[in-house]
């Protein structure tokens, strides 16, 4: 049976090409749209997730990060009374004008820690010292963005809302969801940019590391007794909101989902075509191996070795093209992420894939009258 | 009805088979009243003009197509009564059979073919493949066992179906029209390896035929006529002037017998 399958498959070396490329096509599609899906649900929560932070503490009904609102600055302080709350830092995040050193114009989004405090701070530095951003105009940006933002250097100049502004640092791998780059700077410089409204509302977030002894949902309970007009989520609330909205309030992560499930769709009608084409092929040999006592299972066994067989085969070919694209989207403006799970995941989808698409074919031996055998 | 030989026993008993197509308001009678021993040991040749019934009658002998009426018994058992799909365990056990137009697997060599057959009655690696090697020996074949379909004559196709049928070690064999497509050396080759199976092997072969060559070797011969047994004639005597004479000696060693390229 083992043999009869790999031989039947393997007869037709273009139709098995054919079948192969399809799998192949598809599960690169859907490896890519899954990636593109994850990649995108990390980028939209990736400054909360490495914020260090046990508890966000966010102007009432703000729904996701990239639109906090400022908010006055004395519940900084009542949040540093509160107990439970063994360090409270202020945070800013806010749209502002970029204007490069050749003229032109970007929009980015500046994100204002506190230097050394360890909350909300930029990761993955790969040139220059966190601390510099507490020089007057020392801004941090990622190196994806030199080209966009016009910067090639440490020490290169720009202009963030008629501040100057130096590059300090840079950093690796830090993408927006926007179109808007992060520029990180001290919360003090981040306040020239960004000019507050009111002198009083002078912040956009507080992150809260929570004292030993208490659990976050102990912290944030006494922070709701004290503090009014905030919501108080915990890193992985926010988290949360900020992914769900981007990628389904939006209607983004919905898009690459549908292009997953067409992917899917694209490889089991593909697979299923050659399967069945295949079988039909080899109708008259079924009908033989059912008037030899061949039972249904039999032949079932048979497609489905062949299906196994065309899915463990299409997902290796798959995962080398994968693997490259995922390569190239490590220097490209939109992160693929492939982690382990997904790879593993792929060859039972690759395996399901096929099998559902040999239950065509499953259908049409399934009802091939023995009697066949006698006709000419 | 023949006197089966003496150590002979009826293998297959049909008592007034028949055999209804319907297809829409029309109604096509393929087999009528159709009574029939076949004892083992002999070959039982079916004869009669086209349409007559003889392949529904073997296809329904084989419990690949059912009757519309009548009772069948293969080896002692009723198959008329049993579930469809127990007929396939009956097909494994009692039949083997060989085809007009061999049906071969065309991606597996000879002896991977005779091991398909095994391979479905649940024998599988090195026992599929001495018996594979052993029937292909028993059919002269032992040389070519490696050789794909299409690198065989029509003989050596035939006799690889044969060994494909022999594979379960079925009580019966069920030939349709096995000689039709073979010239006649190959022909002859493959009428004495039925014979043979008959007569040194006590299997039941029942043979579907329009070759008027074949005729000699017929222990039986039954003449169907619009889907009626109208005629049975006891074994003809050989004469010069028969195409396929002379047949192999009872005696004979197959194996030894047929040269390679048949």
């Amino acid at each position: 049976m083992a043999l009869l399958a790999r031989r039947n498959l393997f007869h037709d070396r273009i139709r098995f090409t054919v079948t192969l490329t399809g799998i192949v096509f598809a599960l690169v599609l859907i490896i890519i749209q899954f990636g593109l899906f994850l990649g995108f649900t990390t980028t939209t929560s990736n400054n909360i997730d490495r914020s260090k932070a046990d508890l966000w503490i966010v102007f009432h009904s703000v729904g996701y990060f990239d639109t906090g609102r400022m908010f006055s600055e004395r519940k900084y302080y009542e949040v540093l009374a509160t107990p439970g709350v063994q360090q409270a830092d202020k945070y800013i995040q806010n749209f502002a004008y970029w204007k490069k050193p050749d003229g032109g114009v970007e929009n980015v989004q500046v994100i204002g820690f506190r230097p050394g405090g360890g909350l909300g701070e930029p990761w993955n530095i790969v040139q220059g010292n966190i601390l510099d951003v507490k020089q007057e105009d020392g801004v941090i940006v990622d190196e994806l963005y030199k080209e966009k933002l016009g910067v090639a250097k440490i020490g290169d100049r720009a202009e963030i809302g008629d501040h100057r502004a130096r590059v300090v640092g840079f950093t690796h791998g830090i993408r927006s969801f926007t179109t808007s780059p992060f520029v990180y700077t001290s919360f003090k410089n981040s306040l020239n940019y960004t000019r507050p409204a009111s002198h009083e509302d002078q912040l956009t977030y507080i992150l809260i590391k929570v004292a030993p002894g208490f659990t976050p949902a102990e912290a944030q309970k006494n922070l709701r007794q004290r503090i009014s007009d905030v919501d108080i989520y915990t890193s992985e609330e926010f988290s949360r909101r900020t992914r769900f909205y981007w990628m389904f309030t939006t209607g983004a992560g919905l898009a690459v989902l549908t292009a997953a499930l067409m992917g899917l769709v694209v490889g089991v009608a593909v697979v299923a075509q050659t399967i069945y084409a295949a079988t039909m092929d080899h109708i008259r040999e079924y009908g033989t191996l059912k008037a030899m006592g061949a039972t249904n299972l039999y032949l079932y066994r048979v497609l489905i070795e062949q299906a196994v067989w065309s899915a463990v085969l299409g997902y290796g070919f798959a995962m080398i093209v994968a693997h490259f694209i995922v390569q190239a989207s490590e220097k490209g403006g939109a992160l693929i992420l492939m982690p382990l799970s997904m790879t593993i995941g792929m060859l039972f989808l690759a395996i399901f894939m096929c099998i559902t698409a040999a239950l065509v074919s499953i259908n049409k031996v399934t009802r091939i009258d023995p009697a066949m055998v006698f006709k000419g | 009805m023949t006197t089966p030989l003496p150590s002979s026993k009826t293998v297959i008993r049909a008592r007034g088979l028949s055999k209804l197509y319907r297809e829409g308001a029309t109604e096509l009678r393929a087999l009528s009243d159709v009574n029939l021993d076949i004892h083992s040991g002999q070959l039982t040749l079916l004869m009669g003009p086209s349409g007559s019934g003889k392949t529904t009658l073997l296809s329904i002998l084989g419990c690949i197509l059912r009757s519309t009426e009548g009772r069948l018994e293969l080896l002692g058992e009723d198959v008329t009564s049993l579930r469809e799909k127990e007929l396939p365990r009956i097909r494994r056990n009692a039949i083997g059979f060989v085809f007009q137009g061999f049906n071969l697997f065309p991606t597996l060599t000879a002896a991977e073919n005779v091991a398909l057959a095994m391979d479905v009655r649940g024998v599988r690696g090195g026992p599929a493949r001495q018996r594979a090697a052993e029937l292909l020996q028993e059919v002269g074949l032992q040389d070519r066992s490696h050789a794909f379909p299409s690198d065989l004559s029509g003989g050596q196709k035939q006799r690889v179906a044969i060994a494909r049928a022999l594979a379960g070690d079925p009580p019966i064999l069920l030939a349709d029209e096995p000689t039709a497509a073979l010239d006649s050396t190959s022909g002859r080759a493959v009428i004495e390896l039925l014979q043979r199976l008959a007569h040194h092997h006590g299997r039941a072969v029942v043979m579907v035929t329009h070759d008027p060559r074949v005729l000699s070797y017929g222990d039986r011969i039954l003449h169907l006529e619009d889907g009626r047994l109208v005629r049975e004639e006891a074994a003809l005597v050989a004469t010069a002037s028969t195409p396929f004479l002379p047949a192999v000696p009872a005696t004979a060693n197959f194996s030894a017998e047929f040269p390679a390229e048949f």
